[in-house]
């Protein structure tokens, strides 16, 4: 009887054959030998094929029968009701297609394990330590120097790997004239090794690649980039570019499928470690994060403990360093820092941290997004199943099995499910890339392998065989018991159902706050933050990384930016150590008042030329600009301090000056270890957002520029700043030739790409929101439509006694709209509850606002107009027809 | 032919109860059983016992096995599951009932 021995006789069919004609030759042969004669028996068998054949069907056919009927039968019956075939798959495609979109993008970002050997037993380090808001925080980010060290320490208990931070660099290849933008990847001459991966062509980096710094400029090429720039042209071997002032040679390719550590990155080139030469012997210069690999016999912990004795010892080592005047707090800060192995089996990145919890809320959003379809579509069907109780009930008259009718009603379902699981699958492979486009700006996108094969088919057999349960099942169970007396009457169907039809509006309405809810937040966040006053005006500015072979003294830049001044359609020019909002920051925590005690308060200090403030549009309060020629605090020639000259902001002088008017004041600025040079104040400035546009804005320093290597250029337009971006570069690069360029963006552009999580959040939780609210409208709509049809006869009746129209619309909305209020309530509360969790990305909103509470009075509305229409119709009842349908 | 159709709806009946005094049993054997034990007044054809027999073991009521018999062929037999027995129970009550409710009212009309 079992499903599994019919299948099974499906595959030995054969076997079935011989065995059934043994048996009955066998048979013959007995009759023959007592004595009857065998034409005899095989007359009384009848067509002896035909015989073998009933026998064989029994075994067989009737199951693969039913299969076929079932499936030409669930067809037929969606194909008989196209409107709500059409919306059931609809609403399902949408719902699949975002959880599918969804699975692709927390797979890639954070569960796909890399492609290398015992991924389980790869781990980084990272150090923990409280951040200046209180907020426990851990950087993952290391400098040679310290590396060094840790991997004598750890010696020969684990492998220790430099695995670089990706960063996009111009490279030239061979002769060409125009640069190339690769992402390049620096690894120690372990990382392949300890990897256990083999090149697809030619070698890869080998721990004698990595011994003397700038000793090996080899290169390997990832097979994607290989692909992608090289159509796989093996003569790429021995092909050399030129990148920063070295020229690296191509000496193979990486395994097909290994793109780099990073998800949300994908290596273009692989180049050793000591390669990078400027950085490999500075402390303090972090650009790397370190891998570790325990060798067979250690645990990850045992490794662990040893650095962390190493680190602490370190640290005591450093805190000698300290200035004398250090903070007791930020000692004790300092020494609570304790060194972290976190899992590296699916790689580290940026992105990977940063989108975690963005990713996993939305992924959240989604699957309640999909489970209101899933109950829409299931109250559909057991409205549907309610119709169709009278052919269940003569089925089961008829003799069908619970188990036949089960299959029948899921086969439905299944096909339902097949049919949005296909069109879903279409949707997010559109839709997943948009996604990923909007992580990023253009200029520097977030790379993301979408599809995996298998493990997207995977997921999506097993997303379309749950749903299909999910909604299908109840609705199948239910016209199995259904009992064929009391339908065939055409009598009440069990209140139960209708009780369970809607106790799932209520769920459905409570995911739907639920979504509504977050997804208010999420919106108001990105509303308060877009909106939030930065202090500048960042439209019209052009930023331009420019770097000079040598260091060069503030004059010969100044040069460089009156001549961009010259430019038509530039309004102004300046300099500074980087843009605002760049993510870079110089924090200086000893600044001393005469006569104030601010212990451990930290200043942000950013370096400028003249013209600054009048190009970044910040307002002078008081006192001047820089002038040519103002020099910054700073050590003199025989190590004695020297006086300069700074511009400070409001929020400097409201916590050293008591807001007063700060020009003309002193204060001393640390230039060494227990040294201090005088300042004065010579201008006073408007607040403006420094590092992290969520931040309050900090006590500020602006000042002068020291000769340096490298600037960023800020260039105020009159139109669109990007236009003018290829007229500066050669205009740069003719002034002198021993200048670069590396990149050219626009100061919108960084603000843009801070509030990245917050746009992304805020239109894809509208999206579901907007979408959840419509599926939640339909299946109220629906439910409301069932029940005025189901009770039709009852209605027809009231009215015939003279029921007015408000109590008829009162009999059937009365329960639904307190359902409906439950589940508002309910997801409500859920919001409330869930808040915590997304609490930390949120931007000056509290989940306890009351405006956090609009949604619901949007939702209650749209409630309303669903239940409107099927109201109308049970008020438009004409009681003479009904009754006479009966 | 009237034989047969009397059968029809004991075919299972007789089956069951022929294996569950003396399993196991080849389709011959039964067949040949059922027709001494009832002096040849029922007469089971070939063309139904198997079939009756293949869906039974596909229903789970018995189960079958090749045996060695001495001439060398291979039989295959059958013999009674549990599911079989409690099956055999509800059908002789059954049929029992049908047969004393037919006596009564060939008797009383």
């Amino acid at each position: 009887m079992s499903w599994i021995g019919r299948f099974t006789n499906l595959f030995r069919r054969d076997r079935l054959h011989e065995e059934i004609a043994e048996e009955l030759a066998s048979h013959i042969a007995e009759a023959v030998e007592r004595g009857r004669s065998a034409g005899e028996v095989r007359k009384a068998f009848g067509n002896e094929l035909l015989q073998r054949e009933r026998s064989r069907d029994i075994k067989l056919v009737p199951w693969l029968d039913s299969l076929a009927s079932d499936v030409v039968f669930g067809w037929r019956q969606l194909r008989k009701r196209p409107a709500v075939s059409t919306a059931a798959i609809l609403s399902l495609a949408l719902a699949i297609g975002a959880t599918t979109a969804a699975f692709r993008l927390v797979d890639a970002v954070l569960l796909r394990t890399l492609p290398v050997a015992h991924p389980d037993r790869l781990f980084y380090l990272a150090v923990n330590y409280v951040d200046r808001d209180g907020q426990p925080d851990y950087r993952d980010d290391f400098d040679y120097p310290t590396f060094q060290k840790y991997r004598e320490a750890v010696a020969d208990r684990a492998d220790l790997m430099v695995v670089g931070i990706n960063a996009r660099q111009d490279v030239v290849f061979g002769s060409a004239a125009e640069p190339e933008r690769v992402y390049r990847q620096y690894i120690s001459g372990n990382v392949f090794n300890v990897f256990s991966l083999q090149a697809a062509l030619g070698r890869l980096i080998a721990p004698y690649d990595d011994l003397t710094t700038g000793g090996s400029p080899v290169a390997v090429l990832s097979y994607e980039y290989w692909t992608r720039r090289f159509a796989r042209d093996p003569g790429v071997l021995g092909k050399t570019f030129r990148m920063g002032s070295d020229l690296f040679r191509i000496v193979g390719v990486a395994p097909r499928g290994f793109i780099g550590t990073e998800p949300g990155a994908v290596t273009d080139v692989f180049v050793p470690a000591m390669m990078n030469t400027e950085a490999i012997h500075s402390l303090g210069w972090s650009w790397f994060r370190i891998w570790m690999h325990p060798k067979p016999g250690f645990s990850a912990e045992q490794v662990r403990q040893l650095l962390q004795v190493f680190f602490l010892r370190e640290h005591q080592e450093r805190l000698k360093e300290f200035d004398s005047r250090t903070a007791k707090t930020a000692i004790k800060a300092f020494l609570n820092e304790k060194l972290l192995l976190l899992p590296a089996a699916s790689g580290a990145s940026d992105v990977k941290r940063q989108y975690r919890r963005p990713l996993l809320i939305l992924a959240a959003l989604v699957i309640l997004v999909l489970l209101i379809a899933c109950m829409n579509v299931g109250n559909l069907l057991a409205a549907q199943a309610a119709a169709r109780a009278r052919e269940m009930a003569l089925r089961v008259s008829i003799g069908a099995g619970q188990w036949r009718l089960i299959q029948l009603v899921l086969m439905e379902s299944t096909l339902l499910a097949a049919i949005a699981s296909a069109l879903g699958t279409f949707f997010a492979s559109w839709s997943a890339p948009l996604v990923v486009s909007m992580l990023h700006v253009p200029e520097d996108p977030v790379r993301l392998v979408l599809n995996s094969g298998w493990r997207s088919l995977a997921f999506s057999v097993a997303l379309t065989s749950l749903v299909a349960l999910l909604f299908g099942l109840a609705p199948a169970l239910r016209a199995s018991g259904v009992k064929p007396i009391s339908a065939l009457k055409g009598g009440q169907e069990p209140p139960s159902r209708r009780r369970g039809m809607k106790a799932l509006l209520a769920a459905q309405m409570a995911f739907c706050v639920l979504v509504q809810f977050v997804a208010g937040l999420f919106v108001a966040s990105f509303q308060r933050l877009s909106n939030r006053p930065l202090g500048f005006s960042a439209e019209h500015v052009l930023v331009m990384d420019l770097s000079a072979s040598q260091k060069q003294p503030l004059q010969v830049w100044m040069q460089m930016a009156d001549q961009l001044h010259g430019t038509p359609g530039v309004q102004s020019a300046a300099l500074a150590g980087w843009p605002l909002l760049s993510r870079n920051r110089w924090t200086e925590m000893g600044v001393r008042v005469p006569g104030k005690l601010t212990e451990g308060r930290p200043s942000y200090v950013l370096d400028v030329s003249p013209g600054f403030f009048e190009t970044m549009r910040i307002d002078q309060i008081d006192g001047r600009d820089f002038r040519r020629g103002d020099l910054p605090p700073r050590l003199g020639a025989s190590t004695q301090p020297l006086p300069g000259v700074g511009i400070v902001n409001e929020a400097f002088a409201r916590v050293y000056f008591k807001g007063e008017n700060p020009v003309g004041r002193s204060l001393w600025l640390p230039i060494a270890k227990d040294l201090s040079a005088p300042m004065q104040i010579v201008g006073y400035v408007r607040d403006a957002v420094y590092y992290d546009v969520r931040e309050r804005v900090h006590p500020t320093m602006y000042l002068p520029m020291n000769p340096r290597q490298h600037d960023a250029f800020l260039v105020r337009t009159a139109g669109d700043p990007l236009a003018l971006a290829p007229t500066l570069r050669s205009l740069v690069l003719k002034a002198r030739s021993d200048f670069q360029v590396h990149t050219i963006e626009t100061q919108s552009d960084f603000i843009r790409w801070q509030m990245l999580r917050e746009r992304l959040l805020a239109t894809l939780s509208l999206f579901f929101a907007i979408v959840a609210l419509l599926l939640a409208v339909v299946g109220l709509y629906g439910l409301l439509n069932y029940l005025v049809t189901q009770q039709r006869r009852e209605i027809g009746i009231r009215i015939a006694l003279g029921a007015r129209p408000t109590q008829v619309v009162r009999r059937v909305t009365t329960d639904l709209l307190a359902m409906v209020s439950f589940g508002l309530f309910l997801g409500l509360a859920g919001g409330l509850a869930c808040g915590r969790f997304v609490e930390s990305i949120l931007y000056e909103v509290k989940p306890t606002d009351p405006a956090a509470a609009a949604p619901l009075l949007a939702l209650f509305a749209a409630a309303l107009l669903a239940v409107l229409p099927p109201a109308i119709r049970a008020v438009h009842i004409d009681p003479a027809e009904t009754l006479r349908s009966e | 032919m009237a034989k047969t159709d009397a059968l029809q709806g004991s075919l299972d009946l007789l089956v069951l109860k022929i294996l569950s005094r003396r399993a196991p049993l080849h389709g011959y054997g039964i067949m040949t059983a059922i027709e001494e034990i009832s002096g040849d007044a029922l007469r089971v054809e070939e063309g139904s016992i198997y079939p009756a027999l293949h869906r039974m073991e596909e229903a789970g009521l018995v189960r079958a096995k090749w045996i060695e018999k001495s001439n060398g062929r291979r039989a295959r037999s059958y013999e009674m599951t549990a599911r079989g027995r409690k099956q055999l129970t509800s059908e002789e009550a059954r049929w029992t009932a049908v047969t004393s409710a037919v006596q009564r009212v060939l008797k009383l009309a």
